[in-house]
């Protein structure tokens, strides 16, 4: 069973998302903002983040970029789950190592679609 | 909304003369739900009345746009991945060798709805331009359903649309935003010609093709119309074609003018 870790800000995200993920058979965890999810990757690196831009404390761009030299031993899958849906936003996120990148509003479909692309689902 | 079971009947048997599909009648439900935009566009008000002025070949604009209505036009970017890929991974090499002389290839999208299975192909070829240079890739979608073909023609998709198979890497190389959509860019749309075609009738005009891809359109079919629509496909391919079903469907026992490619899932060529 694969692990994704989900990262918003958004209770009601997270929540919608772990629905979606449970029902595509993952093992689902789940981190408010950036810092915490990098403290999880580093316990124990799941294999695949999906992550939102816009969070308090640490946003997703620069959780990206510190997984980036954080030493994590496997690095995760990064899926991108953003309502940023402007070129610039997604071109940075690619430049940044992002693998995919969801537009928010997604339904299961979008979901299941995007992690298949990087061999998740 | 009361409906009588008389009006569900006229609406699947013109469904079905016009498509070769069988409305099951435990699905005729459905027949309601993908009428009542329809019903509101043109002010009738209600399904038996629509069934009325349909009767007869009445209104022929208005029962091709009931079965328009009535099609399924699911579809998706790279639709079947690992099937679909072995056109990239290994057909288009072959062709590319085989047509080394001519350097011309004809791939007919047959039942391409709105244009993601078109499209896709066409990004596959644009990945390796250096293996077609100086190539004429004539590269055609046909569907039945106007709206589709409309559509496929604008290459205009909606955020769900767009995010259905297509990786985020092609969709910021082949598309541009359009609003809240995303549009096919120019040089991706000039790959691909669009036009609307009914595959019970004879193929379309001058066409021949290479490799044909109908994919999720005979499962619809009665038998009959199947094997009438794979001769139909024989009959425009090349002898050294292929012929790529969707996933879940066969020539076996369908046809006789095809065979499976012995290495290749999904793939058929001519007996
Ligand atoms: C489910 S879609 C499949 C689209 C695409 N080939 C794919 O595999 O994703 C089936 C398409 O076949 C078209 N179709 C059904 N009957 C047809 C007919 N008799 N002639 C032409 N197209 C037809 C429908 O309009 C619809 O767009
Ligand atoms: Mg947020």
């Amino acid at each position: 069973m694969k692990t994704c870790l989900v990262v918003d800000d958004s209770k009601v995200i997270r929540k919608v998302a772990r629905h979606i993920l449970e029902t595509l058979h993952f093992n689902v965890e789940e981190a408010c903002d950036g810092r915490e999810a990098l403290t999880r990757c580093t316990a124990a690196a799941p294999d695949v983040v999906l992550l939102d831009w816009n969070m308090p404390v640490m946003s997703g761009m620069e959780f990206l970029r510190a997984l980036g030299t954080s030493g994590v031993s496997r690095r995760p899958k990064v899926v991108f789950c953003t309502t940023e849906s402007g070129v610039a936003h997604i071109r940075a996120a690619i430049d940044a190592g992002a693998d995919e990148y969801v537009m928010k509003p997604f339904d299961r479909e979008t979901l299941q679609s995007k992690l298949s692309l990087v061999g998740m689902a | 909304m009361d409906v009588s079971p008389a009006t569900l009947r006229h609406f699947a048997d013109l469904f079905h003369a016009r498509t070769g599909q069988e409305l099951a009648a435990g699905r005729r439900w459905r027949i309601e739900t993908a009428l009542r935009p329809l019903l509101r566009n043109h002010r009738i008000d209600s399904l038996d009345r629509l069934a009325g002025a349909v009767a007869g070949g009445g209104d022929t604009a208005l029962a091709d746009a009931v079965v328009d209505a009535l099609l399924n036009n699911e579809t998706s970017f790279f639709r079947d991945g690992a099937t679909f890929r072995q056109l990239e991974e290994r057909l288009f090499a072959t062709f590319a060798a085989a047509r080394a002389q001519s350097r011309r290839l004809r791939i007919w999208c047959a039942g391409c709805s709105t244009g993601q299975e078109a499209y896709s192909v066409a990004m596959m070829i644009a990945a390796t331009p250096d293996r077609w240079e100086g190539w004429r890739i004539e590269l055609t979608g046909t569907d039945l359903s106007g709206r589709a073909i409309a559509q496929a023609r604008d290459g205009v998709y909606s955020p769900f649309e767009i995010q259905r198979g297509l990786p985020i890497r092609d969709m910021m190389r082949w598309f541009e935003p359009d609003g809240e959509n995303w549009r096919a860019k120019a040089d991706l749309r000039a790959r691909v010609t669009f036009s609307p075609h009914n595959l019970l009738d004879p193929p379309p005009a001058g066409l021949r093709a290479d490799i044909i891809l109908c994919r999720n359109v005979m499962l619809y079919l009665a038998p009959d119309r199947r094997r009438h629509l794979f001769a139909s496909l024989a009959s425009v391919l090349a002898d050294d074609g292929v012929l790529m079903l969707g996933a879940g469907e066969t020539v076996l026992g369908q046809s006789d003018l095809f065979v499976p490619d012995t290495t290749m899932r999904g793939i058929y060529r001519r007996a």
